[in-house]
């Protein structure tokens, strides 16, 4: 398990960096937090010529909350969880990412490095989709936005160019009168989901008038159950209706079946979980707890 | 013998040097000018072997070596079958490196010495095998149907062994029984994960021409005495260390590893040391494993619940290789019967190849499977007869007066299977105590009222431990540095054995633990001896410690009552000091005496020197015939047979029928070790083994795809509990003292792990009654929870609404 031989880079800034990627394109990875890429890296499941290691970067450790959320690269997963703000713009990603594997890997694990890794199953791909987030994507040549829908393409594979850096990862301010939940089901305390939920709805006078339901674990990318999305919108919140949406839910994805649980395990927690999400969700927009 | 320390929960002494991170491992020891190894192992399951070619390799900078089978030379011997056995006609052990084909994963075709670690592995890469597929054989139960593939041409039907056991007559027994019960059992693949791998570094010197070997093994000795064959050099001029080892759970105790073969070789080639650290990946696919089996057993019993006869067929899947011969299923087919009276059993067991690695003991070895078989057998019972769980094992208990109780079998160490000592009913009792049993019945309906799901699981078992054949101990009191010096040749791998020895010899000496240097696992410091394996160090070594510590207090008295003019009966040892009976100005520190037992002409120190002056010259020589220099002696332990422990476990789970995830609310257990040395050691030794049981019934599996390739070879896969899936432990201590020994101790190593699997699938079924879940097979996830689940319940009815 040691890596095979590589380029080593730690550019003091930005152009740098992106110099860097602009001459080696898909022979580079960007080095983060380490703590997807370097395993990889140990079981030569990656063999990259260059590694670009971003954390000497000025400027990207940033966490913002003035007008919704904005985390720059180099935030590390930690200070996203113990910021008190985020929980106040943004509750779902703190009760989210309290589940992102375990202290010491959120102590050096990036936010924008679990988006860029995009496994299925990790948690803030999913609450990022549910929150309408978005990535700021940066190159030589210039800038783009890209939202999360568009940016989770397969299974570890995203809207990145090679001779891209994302510099960060915005959320829009959630409207009033919302409330949200996640839930997963691990295998043990920190292990990447079976499967995960994020529901997100907002109310006002009594009715549903915008949900969020997303899933996680239970296809290529993160994905959104717009069926269910679709039949709580306008409705009043009622049991017979959290019934049926997470009905619509679990048919709203493609799981597969793997040694942690077969697909129609994850289609029941994905039932299981929209269900008693929902329930949650309305609870606290109705309060106004965080959440 | 005053018993101040035996029994009292002494700090570890090793602690302050484990914890602190002073402990010396294997990977702690670098030699400055160390070449680096490498494995280079088969990434497919089955298939011949038509081509290596390793010039890139070779020609790599910084590469010294890249050996395959051809290149051993006389090395190139398949390695011994260290425990050979009638019935094991096809047993089958393998070479370092492969020859002409690979049967598993992970099989070792090439070794790669070089400048570091990471040149090691790019040479790997640059070695071209070409690989002619063969048909895998994986399932156990296709392993043995007619035509399968072979995983050795020359074993039919790919059966290592056949081994068949009876007691009395069990068709009689079916034939006579109001009630029969059949069930088939699966225990799956799972292993040891140490949280340190294997190592080995090994250096040769050249003109001491000796070969020191630093390895993880649990029994230095057997490697010692293999290497010096296997080398052509004579016993002296191998030592073998095991330092401090982080774990081995049965995992590091093999006659060979091929590494433990391969270091040595390259460092006496190479003339430079070489050093190989086991990295997790290759401890997953490429170490020894253990537990699978699949059962088809039944029980004959009466309408009283009394069993009549137990008949068991089992297939136990051994991997490609037999190298540990077949103990696991023996163990498995000795230890089925348990704590209770089985007056008829028939054992039938068929060892089968497949093409995985190896199976040889893991903690447990055999037994959780046995446990797991019977415990679920006597549950069915229960459950048919409907009489509570509990009831149904009082009725079948061995009673306390009943021992010497004979099984009737033969025991992995050939001898009989005889319980020495044991009170089971009071075990169960103290069990249910524990969980409040009655307490927990209404705590269960309340608390389904409110929608949740509880349930209780027990088991009881019993574990053969402290087998022969024997142990020895030399016990010298170093007066100079004013400490007693232990050693002995088993390995530690963190039982504490520094602690729970330094106690046996403390009492016996008069000198506190903290005052006694124990040596482990160093051939130079004790040269006979077996290992660390089957719950047997406490037992056998302390024993054996025991003996030589007791001469050694005599050889004290002695001098003593020479010093003294008293007789050595008067001469007492304590506090550190040696003198008579109460006259306590009649009296020397015991190191005094220590210098003075040695009739020299000089001593260094002031004190050695005081104690001189009291030394009385005696007419002529100054040893006489017999008679040794100094305190020490070295003694040794050969036990009759097995000493037999047991208990009985409970656990409280809560189960979430939606999403099948089991929570562990209480979790107790009773545990009878005979007289304990050290309660907090055998909790933890406890406590490490229902982890480990957790771990089998609910994480741990080591899943192969039709191909045989591991899909479980990361801890992201082969999932480990944590601190946070562990509950807190409940130990209570029965002490019923072993018969075969002086000190009445009997084995607590393995006995944690034991009865897990059966506990919680009984729990399970508890909590899940209204489904009629039937648990059958361990380890179970959450998803296989809910297909039980849904077996015994229309989806929908489970499911929110
Ligand atoms: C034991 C363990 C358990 C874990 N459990 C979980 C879990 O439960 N849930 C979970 O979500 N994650 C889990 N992780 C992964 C962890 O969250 C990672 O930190 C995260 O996935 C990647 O972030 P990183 O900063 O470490 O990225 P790195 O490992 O450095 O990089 C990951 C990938 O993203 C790319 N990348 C990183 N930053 C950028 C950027 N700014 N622009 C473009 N590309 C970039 C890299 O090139 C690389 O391909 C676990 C990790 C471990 C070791």
């Amino acid at each position: 398990m040691k890596p095979a031989p590589f380029t080593y880079y730690d550019p003091h800034t930005l152009d740098e960096a992106l110099g860097l990627l602009a001459v080696h394109g898909d022979a580079a990875k960007i080095l983060a937090g380490g703590q997807s890429l370097v395993p990889l890296l140990n079981m030569r499941l990656a063999a990259p010529d260059v590694i670009v290691d971003i954390n000497r970067l000025p400027d990207l450790d940033f966490v913002t909350t003035d007008n919704g959320l904005r985390v720059g690269a180099l935030a590390r997963q930690a200070m996203v969880e113990r910021d008190a703000a985020v929980r106040d713009v943004a509750p779902l990603v703190t009760e989210a990412i309290a589940w992102v594997g375990h202290r010491q890997i959120r102590n050096r694990g990036t936010l924008v490095g679990s988006l860029a890794h995009a496994d299925p199953a990790a948690e803030m791909p999913l609450v990022f989709l549910a929150l309408d987030g978005e990535l700021h994507l940066r190159r030589t040549s210039g800038s783009r936005r890209v939202s999360a829908g568009d940016f989770f393409v397969h299974i570890m594979t995203t809207a990145l160019d090679p001779e891209e850096i994302a510099t960060e990862a915005s959320l829009p301010p959630v409207p009033p009168g919302s409330g949200s939940a996640f839930l997963e089901v691990a295998r043990r305390h920190g292990d990447f989901a079976v499967a995960a939920i994020a529901v997100v709805v907002t109310i006002e006078a009594g009715r549903i008038r915008r949900a969020r339901v997303a899933l996680g674990g239970v296809g290529p990318t993160p994905l959104r159950a717009t069926r269910a999305e679709e039949r709580l919108v306008d409705e009043e919140p009622t049991n017979e209706l959290f019934v049926e949406a997470a009905l619509a839910a679990s048919h709203d994805c493609e799981p597969v079946t793997d040694i942690h649980g077969t697909a129609e395990y994850r289609r029941e927690l994905v039932r299981t979980m929209v269900y008693r999400g929902l329930g949650r969700a309305v609870v606290r927009a109705r309060t106004g707890a965080a959440g | 013998m005053t018993t101040r320390w035996f029994g009292d929960r002494v700090p570890r002494n090793e602690d302050q040097r484990l914890l602190t991170g002073q402990g010396r491992f294997v990977d702690d020891i670098s030699p400055s000018n160390a070449l680096h190894a490498a494995v280079l192992r088969s990434p497919v399951g089955h298939a011949r072997l038509l081509r290596i070619d390793t010039a890139a390799a070779r020609a790599l900078p910084g590469v010294e070596a890249v050996w395959t089978a051809e290149d051993l030379g006389d090395a190139l011997r398949p390695s011994p079958l260290v425990v050979p056995h009638d019935s094991l006609t096809h047993g089958r052990t393998q070479y370092p490196l492969a020859t002409d084909s690979v049967e598993y994963v992970g099989q070792p075709i090439a070794f790669v010495v070089a400048a570091d670690r990471y040149v090691a592995e790019d040479a790997c890469d640059l070695i071209e095998v070409e690989y002619e597929a063969l048909p895998a054989v994986v399932d156990l139960e296709a392993a043995v149907a007619p035509d399968a593939p072979l995983v050795h041409p020359d074993v039919p039907e790919n059966v290592a062994a056949h081994l068949v056991q009876s007691v009395g007559n069990v068709e009689e027994a079916f034939r006579r029984a109001d009630h029969v019960i059949e069930e088939r059992l699966v225990l799956e693949r799972g292993a040891g994960q140490p949280m340190e791998c294997r190592a080995v570094t090994a250096l040769f010197d050249p003109v001491e021409e000796v070969l020191t070997v630093y390895d993880t093994t649990q029994a230095p000795l057997s490697i010692r005495n293999g290497l010096a064959v296997l080398l052509g050099l004579s016993e002296n001029q191998v030592r073998v260390v095991a330092p401090d080892v982080g774990g081995g759970f049965g995992v590091k105790i093999m006659m060979f590893y091929a590494e433990e073969v391969l270091v040595p070789l390259a460092a006496v080639r190479l003339g430079r040391p070489v050093k190989w650290t086991e990295d997790r990946r290759e401890h997953l696919i490429a170490s020894n494993h253990e537990r699978g089996q699949i059962h088809w057993a039944s029980l004959a019993a009466t309408n009283e619940g009394v069993i009549l006869g137990v008949s068991d067929r089992f297939l136990h899947d051994t991997g490609a290789y037999t190298p540990y011969g077949i103990i696991v299923p023996i163990i498995t087919a000795t230890q089925l019967p348990g704590p209770y009276r089985v007056p008829n059993y028939h054992s039938d067991a068929t060892v089968v190849y497949t093409n995985k690695v190896p199976v040889t003991p893991y903690r447990g070895a055999g037994r959780p499977h046995a446990c797991f078989v019977m415990e679920r057998l006597m549950d069915r019972l229960a459950d048919r007869l409907d009489i509570d769980r509990v009831e149904i094992r009082r009725r079948n208990f061995i009673q306390p007066h009943e021992f010497p109780w004979d099984v009737g079998l033969t025991f992995q160490d050939g001898r009989p299977t005889r319980y020495d000592s044991g009170n089971y009913p009071e075990g169960l009792d103290r069990l249910l105590e524990a969980l409040d049993y009655e307490g927990f019945r209404r705590e269960q309906a309340e608390a389904r009222l409110a929608g949740r799901r509880l349930g209780i699981g027990i088991a009881a078992y019993v574990e053969g431990t402290g087998i022969g054949p024997y142990e020895g101990a030399h016990v010298r009191i170093d007066g100079t540095a004013k400490r007693v010096v232990v050693s002995t040749c088993v390995g530690t791998q963190g039982q504490g054995h520094e602690t729970a020895f330094a106690q046996i010899v403390a009492d016996e000496l008069g000198v506190e633990p903290s005052e006694v240097r124990i040596t482990t696992g160093d051939s130079r410091a004790m040269n006979w001896g077996s290992g660390t394996y089957a719950s047997r160090s406490a037992v056998v070594t302390g024993n054996a410690i025991g003996a030589a510590a007791r001469v050694v207090r005599q050889k004290a008295q002695s001098v003593a009552s020479g010093l003294f003019e008293a007789s050595p009966d008067d001469i007492e040892l304590e506090w550190g000091r040696v003198g008579v009976k109460g006259s306590p100005q009649h009296s020397l520190s015991l190191w005094d005496v220590a210098v003075v037992a040695n009739p020299i002409r000089y001593a260094y120190g002031d004190q050695a020197s005081e104690a001189m002056q009291l030394m009385k010259t005696r007419d002529g020589a100054a040893l006489e015939s017999g008679e040794a220099p100094g305190l020490e002696a070295r003694e040794y332990f050969a036990p009759d047979r097995a000493t037999w422990a047991s208990g009985a476990h409970g656990a409280i789970v809560e189960v979430d029928a939606d999403t099948g995830s089991p929570v562990i609310l209480r979790y107790v257990a009773v545990h009878d070790c005979g007289r304990v040395i050290n309660p907090t050691i055998v909790e933890g030794q406890i406590h490490g083994g229902v982890a480990q049981g957790i771990g089998g019934s609910f994480y741990e599996r080591l899943v192969f795809d039709e191909e045989a390739q591991p899909l479980s070879s990361t801890f992201m896969d082969y999932l480990i509990p944590t601190s946070m899936e562990v509950p807190d432990i409940e130990t209570v201590h029965v002490e019923t003292p072993s018969t075969l020994n002086p000190l009445g101790i009997k084995g607590a190593g393995e006995a944690g792990v034991i009865p897990v699997a059966a506990v919680m699938a009984s729990a399970l079924e508890d909590a899940l009654s209204e489904y009629d879940v039937r648990v059958n097979q361990m380890p179970l996830s959450p998803s296989d929870i809910r297909d039980l689940i849904r077996l015994g319940t229309d989806v929908i009815g489970s499911q929110p609404g």
